[in-house]
């Protein structure tokens, strides 16, 4: 299965070590392959590098794009990590 | 390091930003943090598996000192901040920093150093050209980890503020969260740094753990060496070397006096504000960042008199949305429920730098297109940031204060953008407070002397200090050759303040001050004299003006109030002022040593 989403940064950060973190911990929780591109840019989400390396501010839009076997939940918990700002403010 | 030691004369003065205040006396420790060498060395082919070996028990080492850094920490004022150790900690295990190393251990035949660093290297390249601040400064992040394992692969061993064993003033070129994390608080009495400003991660920590720290000294770490005699002022931001024997017992009593009004102050926080004759002033705080709150709670606010909105549009390339600064509103204004809290809507220009907002170069920007002047022209923007506002009045006490007014029109204006905000949202059905009152700054020239007829379609004043003394005299205080004309207590000051709290009076709109002046004790009395009814300030300037409020009463200051606007210089204002606070209050202004 393999599921493709755009979802846009909304915490005023953006991307920065703390909500980095916390994505690249939720990733690694699932089986399935999770990439995020973000301006051409494709890294793998299990990797803080990768991720932090996206320069993904608040306001820019990410594809994120999972195949695997748990994909659909993996992009629910993604998605919702993402809209919800990473419980900032 | 003797020879150093011998260089520095004694009762050397350096001057930094005073970014926690109190006081340290102690020896200096000296945190080393050079750059590490690498030594390139080839490895035959049968060596590589024993060199990535090597390697992944090197960042093995490194995962348990990171978690014991973490685990180490309990003090409840720092938990806030150990999510930079699980960011390290994530590095540590990263696939992209393990996989290049060990292809460049088994493809190029080198050293893990070497791998190590050529891939650190190649990741700081690509940080160097992310344009947002605050991602490109993770670079910081990874440098740190990549040291980490380095010295433990080389066994170098750097030193950490955990192995400190004596009190000392810790001088660095910077702290690094896993430094600051580790600090036993009875040994390390104060931080000192090359870089750095107010709200660094240091400065906060500082602050929040109550050590004194002095910040931005440049080059501290090139000029001191370890164990020299030193005493610091986080309050002002002085450094000093070799102090003399004079100098330390100055220093001493002025340690032992802080301490001691600390503790007199605490005392403080709970009591009413109130002078003697029963007249109420609401002290307030000025914030700049939503974390600051927890401090102003502490030293007794009675609300937020000024929150600068900036810090939501800096460093970043697209301003805030309405939905991402309701939210920040919000925080605060739940958090200091019921207590009021007064938005500032943007204040750009001048000294505040804001790189995303295309300010074309201007010859004199503090008289160029700032303030107000940004938001009429923006009015998009200025419309998202109103209704934001609006919006987080729903929820508790807020009123919107407009920056920079220089006349009526202009006022005009700003109060036809927010009835265009209010319309569309209660045609949206989104609930806002119908009352909320639209004040304005007080801090330019022409504001002050058209007051009367500011006070009457303003629902407050609100004096911003700094500006105002820079507009009257028409002085830089960033200028050093000029900073000496920039004199609070100058007549023109004085005149301008009177004029300005008369014109509320007879309009009987309440008048507040948010510049620094109101944080500072030496002028609580006249500005009582002055009829201001709140002053918002730095909130550990609270205890202190509460202290003297409640000694003095109204006949008081305004008794010193025309004394002082007889006299024709700055000079012999300041000096009648300092006379009577000194008579009023010995310990605070009285200086022994005269």
């Amino acid at each position: 299965m393999m599921i493709i989403k755009k979802l846009k940064i909304k915490n005023r950060l953006g991307l920065h070590a703390r909500a980095a973190a916390q994505l690249v911990k939720a990733a690694n929780q699932f089986s399935s392959e999770i990439h995020v591109e973000k301006d051409g840019e494709n890294v793998n989400a299990k990797s803080i590098m990768g991720i932090l390396m996206l320069a993904a501010v608040c306001g820019s839009e990410i594809t994120v794009q999972i195949e695997g076997p748990d994909a659909d939940v993996a992009m629910i918990a993604i998605e919702e990590m993402v809209d919800d700002g990473f419980g900032e403010d | 390091m003797a020879s150093a030691k011998i260089n520095i004369p004694q009762d050397t003065f350096l001057v930094g930003i005073g970014s926690s205040p109190g006081i340290a006396i102690g020896e200096s420790f000296l945190l080393h943090r050079d750059r590490l060498t690498v030594v390139r060395r080839s490895i035959s082919a049968e060596e590589v598996t024993a060199e990535i070996a090597i390697f992944k028990r090197a960042l093995k080492l490194s995962q348990a000192q990171l978690r014991e850094v973490k685990d180490g920490v309990s003090d409840r004022r720092l938990v806030d901040h150990l999510y930079i150790i699980d960011t390290h900690l994530l590095i540590l295990e990263d696939e992209m920093l393990i996989n290049d190393t060990v292809e460049l251990i088994e493809n190029e035949l080198i050293n893990a150093e070497t791998a190590l660093h050529n891939t650190v290297q190649k990741f700081k390249k690509v940080f160097a050209g992310i344009e947002d601040e605050y991602l490109r400064d993770r670079l910081s992040d990874i440098e740190s980890v990549g040291d980490r394992i380095l010295c433990n692969l080389t066994g170098e061993t750097r030193q950490s503020l955990a192995d400190v064993d004596q009190q000392v003033v810790v001088i660095a070129h910077d702290l690094s969260p896993a430094d600051t994390l580790q600090i036993d608080r009875s040994k390390i009495i104060g931080f000192v740094t090359d870089v750095g400003g107010r709200t660094s991660h240091t400065s906060i920590l500082a602050r929040s753990l109550g050590v004194p720290a002095v910040v931005g000294l440049e080059t501290v770490t090139a000029l001191v060496p370890g164990g020299i005699p030193v005493i610091m002022d986080g309050t002002n931001g002085t450094l000093i070397l070799n102090p003399s024997e004079l100098t330390f017992r100055e220093y001493l009593r002025k340690k032992q006096d802080y301490e001691y009004q600390e503790k007199e102050l605490l005392s403080y926080r709970k009591l009413p504000a109130v002078t003697r004759d029963g007249y109420h002033v609401s002290l307030q705080s000025n914030i700049e960042l939503p974390m600051e709150i927890s401090l102003a709670l502490s030293q007794g606010t009675e609300g937020v008199g000024l929150m600068r909105s900036e810090f939501l549009f800096m460093g970043r390339p697209v301003p805030p949305d309405e939905e991402e600064q309701f939210n920040a509103y919000l925080e605060v204004v739940n958090r200091m429920a019921p207590h009021p809290v007064t938005i500032r809507t943007l204040d750009v220009g001048g000294d505040k730098f804001v790189p995303e907002i295309n300010l074309s170069d201007e010859m004199n920007p503090s008289m160029g297109l700032r303030g107000i002047r940004f938001s009429l022209n923006e009015r998009q923007m200025f419309n998202s940031q109103l209704r934001a506002i609006l919006r987080a009045s729903a929820s508790g006490p807020i009123r919107v204060m407009f920056p920079m007014i220089t006349g009526v029109a202009e006022l005009r204006q700003c109060l036809e953008c927010l009835e265009k905000a209010k319309m569309e949202l209660r045609q949206e059905g989104i609930a806002f407070d119908e009352q909320i009152p639209a004040g304005i700054m007080i801090e330019t020239p022409s504001a002050a002397l058209i007051a009367d007829l500011l006070a009457g379609e303003a629902d407050f004043f609100s004096i911003g200090t700094n500006d105002l003394i820079q507009y009257c005299l028409a002085v830089d205080r960033a200028n050093e050759h000029i900073a000496y004309l920039y004199e609070p207590l100058h007549p023109a000051v004085l005149r301008a303040l009177s004029l300005t709290c008369k014109a509320a009076q007879k309009h009987d709109i309440p008048v507040s001050m948010c510049g620094e002046m109101a944080g500072d004790p030496l002028y609580t009395l006249i500005l009582l004299g002055l009829g201001i009814s709140e002053l918002s300030m730095n909130p550990a300037g609270i205890p202190r003006v509460k202290r003297i409020l409640r000694q003095v009463d109204r006949a008081a200051g305004a008794e010193i109030l025309d004394e002082l606007l007889q006299l024709p210089t700055a000079q012999e204002v300041a000096l009648r002022l300092e006379n009577r606070m000194a008579t009023l209050f010995p310990d605070l202004f009285g200086d022994p040593t005269l």
